[in-house]
């Protein structure tokens, strides 16, 4: 599929798309509030982008995704572990993981900025809460997915289970760890987002906020393109990641998207 | 009563009880037998006569109800670094090379990768691996890859190799050609093997001696001596020799099926 033409025809049809949604603004006559046109949006955001406002919201944005990212990640990592290696951590501590999991968390996102307050950590401590669950599930499943034969070739060798754990269970789960932190960055932009919708004194999701009070819907567009970019980097940095992890994981190769089927709710 | 000289293993009234819904399931019923060292000894019998039972117990994996085996004198109460085990499925980890695979006992046992890397290579010359050491386990077919586990069962030493119908997921022809690859191996290091299969003549093939285990419950039947002279050829099997030893060993499977029929 990826020829030179097809890719000429890609683009040719992204601007075809971009000339009617640009002509049916003008013949219809759009209100800019409701709909701008592609032109205003474009306008939009270089003046944004002159201005500074864009980036520095961005920077904000950003930080507050990867924080929540990491933080998340590593709970998840580190209780998904502890579940699935102790019995008795598993029966003590499921049933919450299992009601936690079926709420919707961007619904605690005010209770987050009460309790954290208007600054960096409420936004981060949504991120990160949102991120936990894809994870932890999947660190779960995928440590208890080594299948017996291999299990029983470590005891043959008379492997402890430490070593079974770090030479056996922990590079089976890889391929489920990574489509977990790949689900995970995804959502804790979105837990980011929120976080800031409910209130926040900077990052792009205010600046939307603030926007769609005054109207500009056309700078609307511009942060939503921006945050649309800001999401294929993370997610992009992430494949990239995973296909040097897994260069040994046949399924890697097959699959582009796959991975998100393995996620979780938000 | 200490083991003869020269014997590798020792078993001993062996039993196996499984607890199942509808009573207790004997599944093996006094296993009596010993391998001697450097003897290749085959065990063979219909799927579900407990065959794999009897392997997982002398690999340490599982527990005996009654009985019990000695590996050279000592008892086996649990997994040994004396012992090679090659299961049915290559068991191969897709993370590691093939090199780093066939290393993997020597990462387990701390036997020193630096030390041991010589003998890997030696070995996957041995089975006809040279310049595969840094290929992955996909890239290599079933029988390469069964290679490999058989490179990896060899490699800590063992005194013992056991193997549990190691080519019984390859194709006949591939299946063949590794009967021949594992006969010369065995010249080659004499190993002491437990071997065990369903195929008749892939036992009476390769064994010194082949132990005959007929289903539920497992019992060892009779025990056959292969006097073939080795190197043995694929040719064999049509000897008269070969055919009356096939013919002895099925008999007792016959009997059994028109008596249960």
């Amino acid at each position: 599929m990826k020829s030179p033409r097809n890719m000429a025809i890609r683009v040719l049809l992204l601007l075809l798309s971009l000339a009617l949604w640009e002509a049916a603004v003008r013949a219809f006559d759009v209100p800019a509030y409701i709909l701008p046109a592609p032109s205003r949006a474009i306008m939009a955001l270089y003046r944004g982008a002159v201005s500074g406002v864009y980036i520095d919201n961005f920077w904000v944005t950003l930080a507050e995704t990867l924080l929540g990212f990491v933080l998340g990640s590593l709970l998840a990592f580190v209780l998904g572990t502890a579940v699935a290696v102790s019995r008795a951590v598993e029966y003590f501590l499921y049933p919450y993981i299992v009601m936690f999991q079926s709420m919707p968390k961007v619904a605690l996102a005010p209770l987050i900025i009460v309790w954290f307050g208007l600054g960096l950590t409420s936004k981060v401590v949504s991120a990160a809460l949102v991120a936990f669950f894809p994870l932890l599930v999947n660190t779960i499943v995928g440590l208890r997915s080594a299948d017996e034969d291999h299990v029983d070739l470590m005891r043959s060798l008379a492997a402890t289970e430490s070593q079974i754990f770090w030479m056996l269970r922990l590079p089976t789960a890889l391929p489920f760890i990574m489509a977990g932190l790949e689900v995970a960055m995804v959502f804790s932009l979105i837990g980011a987002i929120v976080a800031e919708f409910v209130g926040a004194e900077s990052g792009l999701g205010m600046l939307i906020q603030s926007m769609n009070f005054s109207m500009d819907v056309a700078g609307q567009f511009a942060v939503l393109f921006i945050l649309a970019v800001m999401g294929l980097g993370l997610n992009g940095a992430i494949v990239w990641i995973r296909r040097r992890v897994l260069f040994w994981d046949p399924s890697q190769k097959s699959t582009e998207i796959g991975a998100s089927a393995k996620g979780g709710k938000l | 009563m200490a083991g003869t000289a020269g014997e590798m293993i020792a078993v001993k009234r062996l039993s196996k009880q499984y607890a199942t819904s509808r009573g207790p399931l004997l599944a093996l019923d006094g296993i009596d037998f010993s391998v001697a060292e450097g003897e290749f000894v085959a065990v063979v019998g219909p799927s579900g006569c407990g065959k794999s039972t009897l392997l997982k117990i002398l690999a340490g994996l599982t527990a005996a109800s009654q009985g019990g085996a000695d590996l050279r004198g000592t008892a086996i109460s649990g997994p040994r670094r004396d012992i090679g085990v090659v299961f049915q499925s290559p068991v191969l980890f897709p993370w590691r090379s093939v090199l780093d695979n066939v290393l993997l006992p020597v990462d387990v046992q701390r036997l020193g990768r630096e030390r041991m890397r010589p003998r890997a290579l030696e070995l996957l010359a041995l089975v006809g691996l040279e310049g595969f050491e840094h290929r992955y386990p996909w890239e290599l077919s079933g029988g390469m890859q069964q290679r490999v586990a058989i490179t990896r069962g060899l490699i800590h030493d063992p005194a013992m190799l056991l193997m549990d119908e190691p080519f019984g997921a390859l194709d006949a022809m591939t299946r063949e050609s590794m009967n021949l690859e594992l006969q010369r191996i065995w010249l080659e290091r004499r190993k002491t093997v437990l071997f065990i299969t369903h195929s008749i003549a892939e036992a009476v093939f390769l064994a010194d001696r082949v132990l005959v285990m007929t289903p539920r419950p497992g019992r060892i039947m009779d025990a056959v001596s292969v006097a073939l002279p080795r190197p043995r050829s694929l040719d064999i099997g049509a000897s008269v020799e070969f055919g009356t030893l096939v013919r002895r060993i099925r008999g007792h499977f016959n009997a059994k099926a028109e008596l249960g029929g």
